[in-house]
């Protein structure tokens, strides 16, 4: 793992709130094109971690180098002109504007067409901002108020914002919570189909095993703040510290698509 | 020394009353989510209704008994204006109740001096606290002592209320989340109607209380309005602890101010509110204000430039305007500039509001910088009129510059109290420094140039400039600019993960609407030929909101219909009858129960059901059916 070059690299990551220690002594790196899952149970710290990836929190402790450059202690939006998208566990989009718009305010962002005043939005980089929603399957909603949408187009949305800077990391805070099973499967297989074609790393945190186990390259276990495995889908599935703490006996993720295949 | 301490004594006697107030207006914000602008009037309803009840009902009881029923009365009346005007507009936007409660509180001015007569009242001495007590040499009444107890015994009556009862577990759980107390199967309306109940009780207790004090007066709730807001501030909204100590704190400044700081006295504890929220942005008991929860299914149309037809529209309604004087006389004409100047003051606020969800309560500091800095280069530099106007706008722009920077960094109503109290440096500067801005009489002599003098040319010069700052505002409405306002509006978490510095973003905003409302300003003071420190005032900072809401806060440019209703609506009724404050109070609280998105807005919901109506069978989606949620959470 090493000897391939790292996207994202995470040293010693630590985080206290109180008496709590959410986050502790987190290492783990991330490689270009490559999926990696963050799994653990409630409270295992797979939010704040994220939190700590993109300057959301500050982190107590430890050091996130993105291709070589040290991005700790950032602010998010500093991070975001880095080059990593973000999507987030509850929704965060523009209510107020159409579906387009909301792609057009991420460009207009890239573009630092920020401060421009005296142009219309209307017409800026709206054909860009087709292309991102058709990449997440959301042409035809295009006029479409982003207030109405359902959550999992907002979800499909947030994915197309986060694509917006050409990003060369994902980070994804449970990508599929709230949508419909069929829904689940159509998202990660597009992510993962433009993850591999782009060469961007995706980091996701998730709840649903048969996403988790389907699409991951490589999976992460958190438990109480530490990684207590880490591995292929495979190794992780039969970690018997895994089975104990999450996943229980006798279940069978992913195991039937591995026969398919 | 004997004299330092019965000035303190003095000070946290006024403090009860102080903390009477606040906590009722705190614990209406903390549940209801009202601004309630009539606090100060359901305080002076206290005043007058426990004056007649003390008056009419003999001994001691009478006295007690009779400041006792006051505020019960008082409290009735709240319960019946929540019950039938502030229910129907809950679901209105934001601060929409701020706008019902100014109207109810123009109508309390107007119907107590109707009722009561115009003239002070001074009040009964209180049974048993008739004398003064010697101290240090010096005589305290025996009602302040009496007073400085009651705070205290007041403020542990509400902990035990609050801890103790299960009203009171309700309350505070639904100050922190009151969508989840409904959930619970608590009876919000009750639950807010009594909270309001109890909130009105206190006011106009701490108003009953005051008669032995002070005299009672119309202008009274303007007074106590004002501090009340302070106090709240300082202390953290929803925090009755924070209301105590901001409240003796307040009382406190205001009574050795006056001794040490006499320069500065009247903008102390504005001072003091400003340097609380930069360190501390929250007050000093308050916690951060939870996100508010987007009520799902608010359908929230989006903002869409002119098409043809409106913009043609736009146009025959501004060349009407501009026929006007071939039909109109010279006092119509004046009437129609300062209509103009306060669609430009209107819109520029509604720029703020609106697109950036920025709601100053203090705008008119920006108004009124314009106006002087126009004196300033006509009467002190003797420039030409056109750079007076091009350049005293700047005073506006610098001012906002600085005051905006420290503004944005927070958010919703601690956001408008440190506007408001910027305003309020603003104007005790103007007031005060009285060799360079002339004080109280403010500066006189400023006229138009030949080439805009006369009714007809200063109206054109208006209307003009105003069709021209709301075209700007709207052009940057709809540009990349305006969209990353709207954003940082929508959605602060996603402008920042999208590179937003949502910060430099609404300053900027800010800049440019102060500098706006200075064009604004610099017009009014070659139309009135003069400035005064009321140019910055309270009172057009309240009418600048009140525009922006009448209009509808959540259309593109509804303050301009809000200002000319608005603006036309008062001068008219001025000089048709002597109560003009109790029909415009009314009207606006009719409007705000039949419009409750406000006149444009109620419009365009008319206008997009009548659209949608008529072209209900092509608009279904293009989207892809198969990708249709079946069970979005």
């Amino acid at each position: 793992m090493s000897e391939a070059p790292r996207l994202l690299f995470v040293e010693g990551l630590n985080k206290s709130y109180g008496g709590v220690h959410a986050v502790r002594n987190v290492s783990f790196s991330v490689a270009p094109g490559e999926i990696l899952a963050l799994i653990g149970p409630n409270g295992a710290g797979k939010t704040t971690c994220f939190n700590m990836l993109n300057g959301q929190t500050p982190a107590d402790s430890g050091r996130v180098v993105l291709r070589g450059q040290d991005i700790s202690g950032k602010q998010p939006r500093e991070v975001w002109r880095l080059g990593v998208g973000r999507t987030f566990q509850i929704t965060a989009t523009y209510a107020s504007m159409t579906v387009r718009e909301n792609v057009q305010v991420a460009l207009i962002s890239f573009q630092s067409k920020l401060y421009s005043m005296l142009n219309a939005t209307q017409r800026f980089a709206s054909d860009e901002a087709d292309r991102l929603l058709g990449l997440v399957g959301m042409e035809g909603y295009a006029a479409r108020p982003c207030g109405e949408l359902a959550y999992g187009d907002l979800k499909r949305l947030e994915l197309a914002l986060a694509l917006a800077n050409d990003p060369k990391l994902l980070l994804m805070d449970e990508p599929t919570a709230g949508m419909a099973p069929r829904e689940r499967v159509e998202l990660m297989r597009m992510t993962a189909q433009i993850a591999r074609e782009k060469e961007i790393g995706v980091l996701f945190t998730e709840h649903d095993m048969d996403v988790v186990f389907e699409h991951a390259d490589r999976i992460i276990v958190l438990n109480r703040g530490s990684i207590i495995s880490e591995g292929s889908p495979d190794q992780v599935r039969n970690d018997p510290q895994v089975k104990a703490v999450y996943l229980g006996d006798g279940l069978v993720f992913g195991q039937h698509a591995e026969a398919h295949a | 020394m004997g004299f330092y301490f019965v000035q303190f004594l003095t000070g946290l006697a006024s403090a009860s009353a102080l903390f009477l107030v606040a906590s009722g207006l705190s614990i209406i914000f903390g549940v209801t989510r009202i601004v309630n602008f009539a606090h100060g009037a359901f305080y002076m309803l206290g005043a007058y209704i426990a004056f007649t009840l003390t008056e009419r009902l003999s001994g001691a009881f009478g006295f007690w008994g009779g400041i006792l029923i006051a505020a019960l009365a008082v409290a009735v009346i709240g319960v019946i204006v929540e019950m039938l005007l502030l229910r129907r507009i809950y679901s209105s936007p934001e601060l929409f109740q701020l706008l019902a409660t100014f109207g109810l509180t123009l109508m309390v001015e107007d119907l107590v001096v109707l009722i009561w007569g115009p003239d002070d009242l001074l009040g009964r001495r209180a049974p048993g606290f008739r004398g003064a007590v010697e101290m240090f040499g010096q005589n305290v009444p025996s009602y302040d002592l009496f007073m400085i107890v009651l705070g205290p015994v007041v403020l542990g009556i509400l902990w035990l209320l609050f801890h103790r009862t299960r009203w009171g577990i309700l309350v505070r759980a639904a100050t922190q989340d009151r969508d989840m107390v409904a959930a619970l199967g608590v009876n919000q309306k009750w639950l807010f109607t009594s909270v309001f109940g109890a909130g009105v009780f206190l006011a106009a207790l701490g108003g009953a209380l005051q008669i032995p004090r002070d005299a009672v007066h119309h202008a009274l709730d303007l007074r106590i309005i004002v501090e009340v807001f302070v106090v709240v501030v300082i202390g953290g909204l929803g925090s009755i602890t924070g209301a105590f100590v901001a409240a003796v704190l307040v009382a406190e400044l205001n009574a050795f101010g006056i001794l040490i700081l006499p320069k500065v006295s009247i903008v102390l504890v504005f001072l003091v509110m400003a340097v609380v929220l930069i360190v501390r942005p929250y007050g000093l008991f308050g916690k951060p204000e939870a996100v508010a929860r987007k009520t799902p299914g608010l359908s929230v149309r989006p903002w869409a430039p002119f098409t043809r037809n409106e913009r043609i529209a736009c146009l025959v309604g501004v060349a009407l305007a501009a026929l006007l004087p071939l039909v109109a006389g010279n006092y119509a004409l004046t009437v129609g500039a300062e209509i103009a100047i306060f669609v430009i003051f209107a819109a520029s606020l509604h720029f703020l509001m609106s697109v950036g969800g920025l709601a100053s309560f203090g705008h008119a500091a920006y108004f009124g910088l314009g106006a002087y800095g126009v004196a300033f280069l006509a009467k002190l530099a003797g420039l030409p009129m056109i750079l007076c106007l091009a350049l005293g706008p700047l005073l506006g722009l610098a001012g906002a510059a600085i005051f905006g920077f420290f503004a944005v960094q927070l958010s919703g109503v601690y956001f408008a109290m440190l506007t408001l109290a910027f305003a309020q440096i603003v104007w005790s500067i103007a007031f005060q420094w009285v060799p360079v801005t002339g004080g109280d009489n403010g500066i006189l002599g400023i006229w138009p140039e030949q080439w805009a003098a006369g009714p007809a040319r200063f109206y054109w010069l208006s209307l003009g400039i105003a069709v021209a700052v709301v075209s700007i505002l709207r052009i940057i409405v709809f540009s990349p600019f305006g969209y990353a306002l709207r954003g940082t509006r929508d959605s602060l978490l996603r402008s920042e993960s999208i590179g937003i510095d949502a910060k430099r973003i609404q300053w900027t905003a800010f800049v440019i609407a102060g500098t706006a409302a200075g064009i604004g300003g610099s017009l009014f003071a070659y139309l009135k030929g003069s400035v005064f420190p009321d140019n910055i005032g309270i009172g057009l900072s309240v009418d600048a909101l009140v525009m922006v809401l009448l209009g509808g806060v959540e259309t593109v440019s509804g303050a301009v219909i809000g200002a000319i209703v608005f603006k036309a609506l008062s001068i008219w009724l001025v000089s048709q009858t002597d109560w003009s404050k109790l029909i415009l109070g009314g009207v606006i609280v009719l409007i705000v129960v039949a419009f409750p998105k406000g006149i444009v807005g109620m419009i365009e919901t008319w206008r997009h059901s009548w659209r949608a109506r008529s072209d209900a069978p092509s608009a279904k989606p293009a989207g892809l059916a198969a990708s249709q949620p079946e069970g979005a959470e």
